[in-house]
């Protein structure tokens, strides 16, 4: 256990999120079993890994909803489990987080949404956030949407919505759940070349989770792959493209069999078939 | 017998954990009455939508319930020639017991589900969850303003039934059997206590108003986050409040009336 003098100054200004020795269970299962990561300031930096490897909790630990069992996460030097419920909320001003299913608040049009954190957490004027509001929406390409309500959008118009809201605040980075996931191919294109246009215009850090490689690997900065609760490989694209590890490059290339096999664990083919007479 | 035991243990257990949460949301949700000042449109919407939205199904079953008293009423005091005292009677039974009761029955129908479903698909759908990434606190911005809600509109729901029912009683004892208007109206007048039997009934009311409303937003934010858990909470919800609200009416009425 380190002190309080030495996490300070081992704090590297560089790194915006510092996770180490985390380790988390779900039920008796260790979804996270000792990881280390470090999210640059001002990079897009993506945790990639197959479904289940728990991608989706580890921005939830990040955003400080659940606890980790143990090990330390510090966001801009902050250890997010032991900050009390207001710090956190103060915390949480300064980050987005683009859930996969966009999480819009289905009895407001899309323009109180994306107003809902301005009207939340500032006093301005009313005119004031009219035109904050139609920014926001001009840079997801939407402006022209903002009286539709949320049932009336595409997946992917949701998703920029989603995406125009937490930009709402400036915060300082983003966390984007699966952004990729589920749509058709003219707004993954949109959605992929947003999230990079953002991070470099409003000097953001983003990371990524999602299993989509083709499309993170185009604009990551820095790839970790976790697997089995365990980091098994990270580095930039185009290192992972190269890795002597079998299992990072069946996961890159979406080979259906290697190291991790096409058939689920059972117990031999021809004894199975025998036994159903 | 000791994997029984230890079922029986666990389930237990279970039970009290929820119990405790549900009274440490209930704490939170009070602690959410500060955040509403500031903002009365939040109440105001959910009062429309609890409160007024309830309004039809309330007087459509005041003025039935009201006309079958009637009817029931008159057919047995009659036989004792004491059939003026109609009036006293339906007064009687809507304001103390079948006002706030029923009332908060057909609003654990038509309003609780509702609200149980409403957060369980917010939280389904990771609104909720959502909010508290944007650093709101869900509590206090979307169940806040609903029980509050309900709490203002219950005892107003069940005095609307009360009243529509007298009417309804009045429609079948003086339109149709021909009960005397005048005693009818001037009966229950006298009968009928300001404190005794309308400060009961309208206590009763607020505490069901609570209690249906407090379990319907808790079974809807405790709800399993898929389509079978949000249906399984609404289901408990019609059916918790309803025990709720007949053992507390049972409990109320020999605290309030026992010593008559």
């Amino acid at each position: 256990m380190m002190s309080a003098m030495e996490q300070t100054l081992s704090h590297n200004p560089d790194t915006l999120v510092k996770v180490r020795g985390l380790r988390f269970a779900q039920g008796d299962r260790w979804i996270f079993d000792g990881i280390d990561l470090d999210i640059p300031r001002g990079k897009v930096t993506a945790i990639m890994g197959p479904s289940g490897t728990g991608k989706t909790t580890l921005l939830r630990l990040i955003g400080g909803q659940i606890k980790p069992h143990a090990g330390s996460i510090q966001v801009d030097g902050q250890e997010v489990s032991r900050l009390s419920r207001r710090e956190l909320f103060a915390l949480r001003k300064k980050m987005g987080m683009l859930f996969q299913s966009g999480a819009l608040l289905t009895d407001l049009s899309v323009f109180d949404n994306v107003a809902f954190p301005l009207r939340e957490h500032t006093r301005l004027s009313e005119s004031m956030i009219r035109d904050l509001v139609l920014m926001k929406l001009q840079s997801v390409g939407l402006r022209g949407a903002r009286d539709l309500m949320p049932s009336q959008l595409s997946g992917g118009m949701a998703r920029r919505v989603a995406l125009a809201r937490s930009i709402a605040l400036d915060p300082t980075m983003i966390m984007y759940d699966e952004p990729f996931t589920g749509q058709d191919p003219i707004s993954m294109g949109a959605l992929v070349q947003l999230i990079r246009l953002l991070n470099d215009a409003l000097g953001l850090t983003s990371i990524i989770v999602s299993h989509d490689v083709k499309e993170t690997a185009a604009i990551a900065d820095y790839i970790y792959v976790l697997s089995g609760g365990k980091v098994m490989d990270q580095g930039t694209p185009e290192e992972l493209n190269r890795s002597d590890s079998q299992w990072v490059l069946q996961f890159m290339h979406g080979l259906p069999d290697g190291p991790v096999p096409f058939h689920y664990k059972a117990r031999p083919y021809f004894a199975d078939l025998m036994e159903g007479k | 017998m000791s994997d029984r035991l230890q079922a029986l243990g666990r389930s237990g257990l279970q039970v009290f954990e929820r119990l405790g949460r549900g009274h440490l949301f209930l704490l939170h949700v009070l602690s959410g009455f500060a955040h509403l000042i500031p903002r009365p449109q939040l109440l105001i919407q959910q009062v429309f939508a609890v409160g007024v939205l309830s309004l039809l199904i309330i007087l459509i079953s005041g003025l039935f319930v009201g006309m079958v008293l009637g009817l029931q009423g008159y057919n047995t005091l009659v036989d004792f020639g004491a059939e003026e005292s109609l009036g006293v009677m339906v007064a009687l039974s809507l304001v103390r017991e079948l006002g706030p009761v029923v009332a908060a029955l057909l609003y654990a129908g038509r309003a609780g589900s509702a609200l149980t479903a409403e957060i369980g698909l917010m939280k389904a759908t990771e609104q909720l969850s959502s909010m508290e990434m944007m650093a709101v606190d869900p509590v206090k911005r979307v169940i806040a303003p609903r029980f509050f809600a309900g709490f203002i509109s219950m005892p107003l729901l069940a005095a609307i039934f009360s009243a529509v029912g007298i009417f309804g009683g009045f429609l079948v004892g003086v339109g149709l059997l021909g009960v005397d208007e005048g005693a009818f109206w001037s009966q229950m007048q006298a009968k009928v206590d300001v404190y005794d039997d309308i400060q009961n009934g309208v206590i009763k009311s607020l505490v069901f108003g609570l209690v249906v409303t407090w379990i319907a937003l808790f079974e809807g934010y405790d709800a399993t986050p898929t389509s079978a858990g949000v249906s399984r909470a609404t289901t408990r919800t019609v059916v918790h409040s309803a025990f709720a609200v007949l053992g507390l009416d049972f409990l109320l009425t020999a605290l309030m009336f026992g010593e008559v």
